[in-house]
């Protein structure tokens, strides 16, 4: 064998090589997704009836009743989270992109929210626990809001700055150069090219948020009756799966893979939607 | 012909970095006043320092005097929005804004404080009829200003600039990212645009500064070498520098 020959062997073996451990490696990530899905659909799909979506939950031990006050909850509470943490978000990523850029307090506020995002979660939920829990004497579904406003605040900041940041110098000068004030060219101007973006990384926080646990058990706690007021404890999808599936009766775990069913469809929804959007944007 | 802008011993720095130098020169009302030069020999920052969009990033220093209509632009606390809307600007790659080719317009139109729907609609269609633009687009006026051809964008960025009915247009390269059809069509319309405004246009095309306007300045350096009727420049130079640039020597 000569040697050009044997360095073109060589070169298809570490060539079949990397791709083999580059198959293998997204095999065993897509493996567990697939089979966490395949779990939750076939035992989860079943919980499913008319009761469990407008039914309460029946008393401990007896069969039957549903998850509905916990579906209203995880839609009131991801909503008013939505309310607090994405105008701020964007606001602040505002700030970032389009004022502060390379200032001091720039950097300070992106350094911050990047520690906040990799902060766990159940140290949001004890934080908003001493914040407002405490001082005002009681579970709330507001403090379970505001816990989740938190987690979604780092994420809207950061993707509204990056999307922002994509819409080119060029066009921001263009519109000054009209004589157009700041505030105007980046509402009318630099938002609208970047407005498909920024509502993808926002339905993007909404879906981490909505499947958040930890946080929630020290702030909106669990009900088991209907709740409308904020400042009252309340049920929600994700704290009912947890202590459905901590419980001991049967039908109870049947509810809990009902509610993770459910949870994950929502996520894989929004995602989905999240998706769309980018999609015709490329469009 | 008066002068609508005069230069006087004009020096602008980027942070330490000494960008143009000594400049003087006057640029005449509703004529085409174009600058030629090297790459990188200020004719784009000294524009820039026309409707002082340097002040958009720190660091940039002007020296000097440029007076407009009597007043000079450099002196602080000077109202810069109303300078931009009396000094409008057309950039090398069109900038089209991200929506449509009416609202792009309507954008500048709205600027001026004009509510009324008619008088938006009338005013746009005003602009891109002065842009030779309306006949080509007035069917899909609502469509994206993306998915014009980059001509068409380019011209419908100087509808957008006249829009707002500017005293002078600066014009940084129009031209240069454009084909030769659509470069003609451009040229065409700055000489109609002459009529109503004063024009200064950087390029780096030489025929295209021969065939369109009336001075030329010449840009070495961060200097002008020579500045005189465009026609004196292109015919007889007073300065080496400038007949070894237009005859192709060097630059």
């Amino acid at each position: 064998m000569d040697a050009q020959s044997f360095h073109y062997m060589r070169r298809k073996f570490y060539n079949l090589l990397a791709l083999s451990v580059s198959v293998l490696s997204a095999g065993f990530g897509i493996f567990f997704l697939f089979w966490i899905l395949k779990d939750v659909i076939s035992f989860g799909l079943p919980a499913l009836n008319g009761s469990f979506f407008t039914e309460l939950p029946a008393p401990p031990g007896a069969e039957g009743g549903g998850l509905a006050n916990a579906i209203f909850g995880t839609i009131l509470i991801t909503v008013v989270a939505t309310v607090i943490g994405v105008p701020s978000g964007i606001l602040a990523g505002t700030y970032l992109s389009e004022y502060g850029r390379k200032s001091r307090v720039a950097s300070v506020v992106r350094f911050v929210s990047d520690i906040l995002v990799s902060a766990p979660s159940i140290v949001v939920g004890v934080f908003v626990y001493a914040l407002l829990v405490k001082p005002f004497g009681g579970f709330s579904a507001i403090a379970g809001a505001v816990a989740l406003s938190i987690i979604m605040l780092p994420v809207v900041i950061r993707t509204s700055e990056e999307m922002l940041k994509l819409v080119p110098d060029a066009t921001r000068e263009a519109a000054l150069a009209l004589g157009a004030p700041h505030w105007k060219v980046t509402v009318h101007v630099v938002y609208r090219g970047a407005l498909r973006g920024i509502t993808t990384g926002v339905m993007l926080a909404v879906a981490r948020v909505s499947g958040e646990t930890a946080p929630l058990l020290f702030t909106s706690f669990n009900n088991s009756f209907w709740n409308f007021d904020m400042s009252e404890p309340t049920a929600t999808l994700t704290v009912t799966i947890f202590n459905y599936a901590m419980g001991p009766y049967e039908d109870w775990h049947q509810k809990a893979w009902g509610g993770a069913f459910l949870i994950t469809a929502i996520v894989l929804c929004v995602t989905l939607l999240s998706r769309l959007i980018v999609r015709r944007k490329a469009a | 012909m008066t002068d609508k802008i005069k230069i006087k011993d004009l020096n602008f720095h980027y942070g330490a970095k000494q960008a143009l130098k000594n400049i003087n020169l006057s640029v005449k009302e509703k004529e085409i006043t174009a600058l030629i030069g090297p790459s990188g020999c200020g004719k784009t920052t000294f524009l820039r320092c026309l409707n002082r969009m340097h002040d958009l990033y720190p660091g940039n220093r002007y020296e000097g005097e440029i007076i407009i209509d009597g007043k000079n632009i450099l002196e602080k606390g000077l109202d810069l929005i109303k300078l931009r809307s009396r000094v409008g600007m057309v950039f090398q790659k069109p900038t089209p804004f991200p929506m449509s080719m009416f609202e792009n317009v309507a954008f500048g139109v709205k600027l001026m404080g004009i509510r009324k729907k008619k008088e938006i609609s009338e005013r746009v269609e005003k602009a891109l009829r002065d842009s030779a633009l309306w006949d080509e687009i007035k069917d899909r006026l609502n469509e994206p200003a993306l998915s014009l051809s980059g001509g068409q964008q380019q011209r419908l960025c100087i509808a957008r600039a006249v829009a707002v009915e500017p005293e002078v247009i600066l014009m940084d390269e129009p031209c240069s990212a454009l084909d030769p059809v659509a470069t003609a069509k451009i040229e065409d319309l700055m000489t109609d645009l002459k009529k109503y405004y004063t024009v200064v246009i950087v390029t780096h095309n030489m025929q295209q500064a021969a065939r369109v306007s009336e001075y030329t300045g010449f840009f070495m350096l961060g200097e002008v070498v020579e500045f005189d009727f465009t026609q004196k420049i292109f015919t007889a130079p007073a300065n080496k520098l400038t007949e070894d640039y237009i005859t192709g020597r060097f630059g």
